[in-house]
């Protein structure tokens, strides 16, 4: 029983990374309808940037988290404005290369720069050690990953259907022709939303920068599952993309638990099987399949 | 969207990267003794992933210091005046380790291959090197097979392998006292074979090994793997992992609180490279097998200061590997006035080698592991680091007779 509530938060914590970076990826989507393959390479980014902040002015976790997706953030903006946007116009196969070459040449200058094995990160204090609930011990830092990062997407949710600037955004990710023809101007959010996503997926870096290895190619196989979540919640969904992240990490875990070497298999069978019986995904909708 | 072209796309995306790292070779003249004219050395290893560091371009730079060495050493007496370094990434990947190791011998002229970390690219290279009757010194993978059921008369397992990792760590700990283990391993050929060597070396020393858990490899989460491990309440658990995955799952370790649980982290294989990667502090205490230390006597220490003025870093033992497996190739040449490989195997076979990196070394002719001595080593805690890089405590010396798997248990014939 211990072990199934362990197993559960693991995976849950486990789920939150997938779910902050699926939920920046499905907003992207939805609004420019570009598959950002840099995804991966913009969470590698997150952790990095911590860890050399950290290195170089002694900057902690707490200041991280807020200034590293700021920093994600106009980075996100100046390469829609200077790259992604001259090519929205053209087959979105384009975007496709351009961020998958991005990822290709951030991953490589970050190897130049800081090698391969990795960054040293320090935790604070506060988030090491167990949390005691019953005679369950669990990690203080995973249980703040779930919770951080609940309160994250609750966040992006309300800001989605609470506010003026995300029933635009809704409305432009839902029905983009349909938005415009009612005189919203879409383009206007189109660089800001890309900010946000490529914040979301540093924001995740920033918190796996504690507890994972920080390396050049830490995004590169995070990338791949983060394609499955997508997939599984519905592309350009936004309670889809949180929902099967944490799905996923679900899957993961209990895998990991009960069939060690399916472990990988297990969620590209489960993206199978959502593929088979809802093309669209859990939370997609027919028509954009 | 047309997803049928983003696949395809990227399927020509990745096949173009995979051929864009081969360099060029040039016919020589010849001039009998040497093919070529020259003697090419080949080193093959991972340019760019996750053991660039503790082996890579570095180790090129060692290979590449054997050769000032050699011919500031014969100068003008050197058998041949003209040797070549040329490098190749494999990516880890036995397929395309496979195919490089077939372009170092045939186009680029390479007379031997050297390094070749990951254990099922290192057989692919040695049964290239079976075929074309070529030179291969292994120093990056640690698998036995090598100088076990796939050895071959061109073959040599320079540095460590797996039987020896075990013999140091898992038989020093389990006779400490940390006798009930569990064992966290990456499902392949290297992790199999540890996970093998760890569980017999355990059992040898009265210990028991209760679940051998596989893991994907690479993989970024192990917290699940580990509570798995931790619920059977074992003494140690030894995890297996290497590189960036060893550096996810030492994490994962301190933040679950086991070491306050009194189970304790053994670690199978380690570099110095992941220490200083992810801090002394995450790693003090841990016990490994150490096949080469930079600051354990004055000859390595003079060794590593030529490598830091090289390089900027410290060596690892694989880059000291690399450079004594070149050297003592090159000396073979220059002993038998030829790079012919037939050759070159009979003058390494049975040979008694002392330099930087063997210590009481030996060639064994029967089945080419070459042994020497080996050292258990701790990591240090924060407070006994004196300079950069000073992280290891040398425990103790296993002497080169005992740290291998004897020649009787050894099931290679080289036929």
């Amino acid at each position: 029983m211990n072990e199934i509530l362990q197993y559960t938060v693991q995976g849950l914590a486990a789920g939150s990374f997938y779910a902050l970076a699926a939920l920046g990826l499905a907003i992207i989507f939805g609004v420019l309808g570009v598959v950002n393959f840099a995804h991966g390479a913009c969470y590698m980014l997150g952790a990095v940037t911590a860890a050399v902040l950290l290195d170089l002015v002694g900057m902690n976790f707490w200041v991280a988290l807020l200034v590293v997706p700021v920093l994600m953030f106009v980075f996100g903006v100046l390469l829609e404005r200077l790259l992604v946007s001259r090519l929205t116009a053209l087959d979105p196969l384009y975007n496709f290369l351009l961020t998958f070459g991005l990822s290709l040449l951030l991953v490589d200058l970050v190897k130049r720069q800081y090698g391969v094995s990795g960054l040293p990160y320090t935790r604070p204090e506060i988030l090491t050690g167990q949390l005691s609930v019953g005679d369950v011990r669990l990690p203080t830092y995973q249980v703040f990953v779930l919770v951080f990062s609940l309160l994250v997407c609750l966040g992006v949710w309300l800001l989605m259907t609470r506010t003026r600037i995300g029933m635009i955004v809704r409305a432009s990710t839902e029905k983009s022709e349909l938005t415009r023809a009612l005189g919203v101007d879409v383009s206007r959010w189109v660089t800001p939303v890309f900010g946000f996503g490529i914040a979301l997926a540093g924001l995740a870096g920033v918190l796996a920068a504690p507890f994972r290895a920080i390396t050049a190619d830490m995004g590169s196989s995070f990338i791949i599952i983060l394609f499955a979540v997508v997939v599984i919640g519905g592309l350009g969904s936004i309670v889809g993309a949180v929902v099967a992240g944490f799905l996923v990490g679900l899957v993961e875990a209990f895998g990991q638990a009960y069939a060690p070497t399916l472990s990988q298999i297990v969620i590209f069978v489960l993206m199978a099987v959502v593929i088979l019986i809802r093309p669209a995904g859990l939370f997609g909708r027919e028509e954009n399949a | 969207m047309s997803s049928k072209r983003l696949v395809a796309t990227a399927v020509v995306s990745s096949a173009a990267l995979l051929l864009s790292a081969c360099g060029s070779g040039g016919p020589g003249g010849g001039d009998g003794e040497f093919t070529d004219g020259k003697v090419t050395l080949a080193v093959l290893n991972d340019q760019s992933g996750v053991y660039k560091d503790l082996s890579g371009p570095n180790s090129v730079k060692a290979v590449e210091m054997a050769v000032a060495d050699f011919q500031e050493k014969y100068g003008d007496d050197a058998v041949v005046e003209e040797v070549e370094v040329v490098s190749a990434d494999h990516q880890n990947k036995p397929d395309i380790a496979n195919t490089k190791a077939q372009e170092l011998y045939d186009r680029e002229g390479a007379d031997i291959i050297l390094d070749v970390p990951t254990s099922s690219a290192a057989l692919a290279v040695a049964t290239q090197a079976a075929e074309q009757q070529k030179l291969y010194i292994n120093i990056g993978a640690g698998t036995t097979e090598l100088t076990n059921g796939q050895c071959n008369k061109y073959t040599f397992h320079w540095a460590y392998d797996t039987y020896q990792l075990a013999q140091t760590t898992g038989t020093a700990i389990a006779e400490a006292g940390g006798t009930d283990w569990q064992i966290i391993y990456p499902d392949y050929a290297f992790g199999q074979d540890m996970d093998k060597s760890f569980t017999a070396a355990v059992e040898g020393a009265g210990g028991t090994v209760g679940d051998h858990i596989a893991t994907p490899f690479p993989n970024d989460n192990f917290t699940t793997f580990l509570t798995k491990a931790a619920s059977a309440e074992p003494d140690v658990i030894g995890a297996m992992q290497a590189g960036g995955d060893l550096i996810n799952l030492v994490k994962q370790y301190n933040e679950g609180g086991y070491a306050d649980d009194g189970i304790d982290l053994a670690v199978g294989l380690m570099f110095i490279t992941d220490i200083h990667s992810l801090g002394v502090e995450a790693f003090e205490g841990v016990q490994f097998a150490e096949a080469w230390y930079w600051n354990l006597d004055e000859e390595n220490r003079a060794w590593a200061d030529r490598f830091l003025d090289e390089t900027g870093t410290r060596p690892s033992f694989a880059h000291a590997a690399n450079y004594s497996a070149a050297l003592q190739y090159l000396e073979a040449v220059q002993a038998e006035g030829t790079d012919d490989a037939d050759t070159v195997v009979g003058h390494l076979e049975g040979k008694e080698i002392d330099d930087v990196f063997l210590k009481n070394g030996k060639v064994r002719a029967e089945d080419h592991r070459v042994i020497h001595d080996v050292y258990l080593a701790k990591v240090k805690s924060p407070d006994a680091v004196e300079e950069e890089w000073d992280y290891e405590e040398i425990v103790s010396t296993i002497p080169a007779e005992d740290a291998f798997m004897p020649l009787e248990d050894s099931s290679c014939s080289m036929g």
